[in-house]
């Protein structure tokens, strides 16, 4: 493990070591790149507005770092385009991009499509939901990609005390990167666990990376990249940064457990391709949930299979799309 | 009419326009302030922002003071004057409740934005807003984000500033998220406190009674509304809040009133103070408790004239924008100001129709207006327009 300790400590970074914003954009305009910010939204009305507009402000405005400002939503029910575009943002529906392709319903889904639309040689991915909506939420995922080359995805992880005493502060992930994919990996890609927030939605990566791998459309996609980054990159592709605090909603138990089901699929059909493991049935699709009611115990099934999209290298259009942007 | 002020009033409605080019980096500057928590006493974070972001804006000599104030300053051209530009980070509200900013087109919404997220995003928000007017002072301009102004504060930050500065600060400006338009350059008089009532632990219940500590606070509120009020000089009396009891059937042995004095006159300010004050301690006595009336905040009567220059030429600055100036008094940071003779008015930045709740929704639109109002102040000022002759 010294290797990946070697890893941790050249590859690990703290936002504040980036806040210097004119270096970073006199580095990203030397180097000549592009760099898109992807908001994909689902009824995100409440906090898309000052996430566009902070964003817009200060690295846009102030120091010219996003190249575009995009938000794709999933079909959202409430004014989360209309807002988002009020504050200057470029708004896209994920149905309306490569229509003609069978439509399916997840920020997965977004995210593949963002690679289609957008045109940065650099996509940071910003979740829609953060309330303590700060500048360092991107440029401290996309400074690793414009000062370190070989650095290829960069991960946040949030600074999460779950007790303080002693010099010890822990630093985790949320329940269920500590209780499933934390375990997971250091059984089966015992490197991937020097990850300390793998499951974060926050992330941004090169294209050539991004272009080359498949996207689940569901809760599945974090673990997925991981697992197919490191496969066909090693851990010296990887870089995370401490963002600070990171306040959002608390998702209720029921809801990590359906989430956890859909990284499993995801896992096991990985690890299975990889042969990693084998011999694996048929996997049962269909989670069951109770819930009580009176006296009773009332069974609740989800039926759950995580949809894939391809590479989108392998989308004629987008090979189409690109051959004539760099021509 | 003085050329120069002439000049700054034929150009006041310019910067409005001007300014809302500024609104997205204002807002982020509001968006990013409101989400820290600050009630008094626990600003700190939200001074940490204002330090970080006067220093990233190249402010001088970015600090903070003994009394917790986050402080720059802009320095002028000759630098003869120092004019100090006050917004206070405390907020009025807990810090456990969701301080998460909504924002829609047209309007802003969250807690402890009108008192007083927006004021402190206007202040910082300020030197971008003269560089990108083309604004360059003669005096000193001293940014201020000050600690501990609301409840048991009592404008500690503020009066802590001007009681240690080796500045000689010559005028003041204080900014507050609400309202546009409203003008305020005198303070009235004010005593805040609390009315504590206790029940001793020996109290004698056959002898007293099972009334308990709210009944007798009950008494000694309609006590306090029986004293007679002069319509002139104008006076009132405000409860603000009480709290007393607990769950379940006991008797309540403890209750607490807080109680606000407002009076033009000084005289009467204190003369209230003493009657009500008698009151509790009458109440208590006649039940075999005690009362106690812990004074929190004053603030003595006095500022400026209607007629001295300063409010004149805010109340012109405000008629070229299109605003009908009000006029009100108050009991905020200009008080500090006031206590030591020092010319300074309130201004307020927007408009807002949800005040009365917890979560307030201000207005966007009218905030270039309200900043354009604050710039054409400070150049008034600067250029002497607002000296008293």
């Amino acid at each position: 493990m010294s290797k990946t300790n070697g890893w941790l400590n050249s590859n690990t970074f703290h936002h504040a070591e980036f806040r210097d914003l004119q270096r970073l954009v006199d580095e990203k305009e030397r180097l000549g790149l592009t760099i898109s910010l992807c908001i994909p939204t689902l009824n995100e009305e409440a906090t898309i507005g000052k996430e566009v507009v902070v964003f817009r402000s200060e690295l846009q405005q102030r120091y010219p770092l996003l190249d575009e400002i995009a938000v794709i939503d999933s079909g959202s029910s409430d004014r989360t385009l209309e807002v988002a575009a009020a504050f200057g943002a470029d708004t896209y529906l994920a149905s309306e991009i490569l229509p003609h392709l069978e439509p399916k319903r997840g920020k997965g889904e977004n995210l593949w499509k963002a690679i289609y639309q957008l045109r940065g040689d650099i996509i940071v991915y910003i979740d829609a939901d953060i309330k303590n909506i700060h500048p360092r939420f991107v440029y401290g995922l996309v400074a690793p990609l414009v000062y370190r080359p070989e650095v290829k995805y960069v991960k946040a992880f949030y600074d999460r005390p779950l007790a303080a005493g002693g010099g010890v502060r822990p630093t985790g992930g949320g329940r269920v990167t500590e209780i499933l994919i934390r375990p997971l990996f250091s059984l089966f890609f015992p490197e991937l666990s020097f990850i300390i927030q793998p499951l974060s939605g926050e992330y941004a990566v090169r294209r050539e990376v991004l272009e080359a791998i498949p996207f689940p459309i569901g809760y599945g996609v974090e673990t997925s990249h991981l697992l197919d980054v490191y496969t066909r990159w090693g851990i010296e592709a990887f870089a995370q940064t401490d963002l600070d605090q990171r306040v959002h909603f608390n998702q209720p138990t029921l809801s990590l457990g359906r989430m956890s089901f859909a990284i499993m699929q995801t896992f096991l059909s990985r690890a299975e391709s990889l042969g990693v493991v084998g011999g694996l049935p048929e996997l049962n699709r269909v989670l069951r949930q109770f819930q009580a009611r009176d006296d009773e115990y009332e069974a609740v099934e989800f039926a759950f299979t995580e949809d894939e999209r391809p590479p989108m290298i392998e989308v004629a259009e987008y090979r189409t799309k690109r051959s004539t942007s760099n021509g | 009419m003085d050329e120069r002020f002439a000049r700054i009033l034929a150009r006041v409605p310019a910067y409005a326009s001007e300014m809302r080019r500024l609104e997205d980096i204002l807002l982020t500057n509001l968006v990013m302030v409101a989400e820290i928590p600050s009630p008094t006493f626990g600003e700190r974070r939200r001074m940490e922002w204002v330090l970080d972001r006067l220093s990233q804006y190249r402010l001088e000599r970015c600090s903070t003071d003994e009394g917790g104030n986050a402080l720059g300053i802009l320095p002028g051209r000759t630098g003869e004057r120092n004019i100090l530009l006050v917004a206070h980070l405390d907020t009025p509200v807990d810090d456990n409740l969701d301080h998460t900013v909504m924002l829609q087109p047209g309007s802003v919404s969250g807690v402890g934005l009108a008192d007083n997220s927006l004021g402190v995003a206007a202040l910082v928000t300020l030197p971008l807003a003269l560089n990108a007017l083309g604004v360059e002072l003669e005096s000193n301009l001293i940014l201020m984000g000050s600690t501990r102004a609301l409840g048991r504060g009592d404008l500690a930050g503020t009066r802590f500033f001007l009681n240690n500065t080796d500045l000689q600060i010559d005028s003041g400006l204080c900014l507050e998220g609400v309202r546009l338009g409203r003008l305020s350059y005198a303070s009235i008089g004010m005593l805040r406190g609390i009315i504590s009532y206790r029940l001793p632990d020996e109290y004698d219940w056959t002898r007293f009674g099972a009334g308990g500590a709210i009944v007798s606070m009950n008494d000694i509120i309609t006590r306090i509304l029986e004293i007679p009020l002069p319509r002139r000089p104008r006076t009132a009396i405000v409860f603000s809040s009480i709290e007393g009891g607990g769950p379940g059937s006991k008797v309540p042995t403890h209750a607490e009133l807080q109680i606000e004095v407002r009076s033009d006159s000084g005289d009467i300010v204190e003369d209230l103070h003493r009657r009500i004050s008698n009151i509790a301690h009458e109440v208590a006595s006649l039940a075999g408790a005690e009362a106690e009336f812990e004074v929190i905040a004053r603030r003595r009567p006095g500022g400026l004239e209607f007629s001295h220059p300063l409010p004149e030429r805010a109340r012109d600055i405000l008629t070229a924008l299109e605003l009908p100036p009000r006029i009100s008094p108050s009991t905020a940071e200009l008080s500090a100001f006031v206590d030591r003779g020092i010319p300074a008015m309130r201004l307020g930045l927007t408009s807002s129709e949800d005040l009365d709740e917890a979560y307030e929704r201000l207005d966007i639109e009218p905030i270039a207006v309200g900043m354009a109002q604050v710039v054409g102040l400070l150049e008034a000022i600067d250029q002497g327009c607002c000296d008293h002759e």
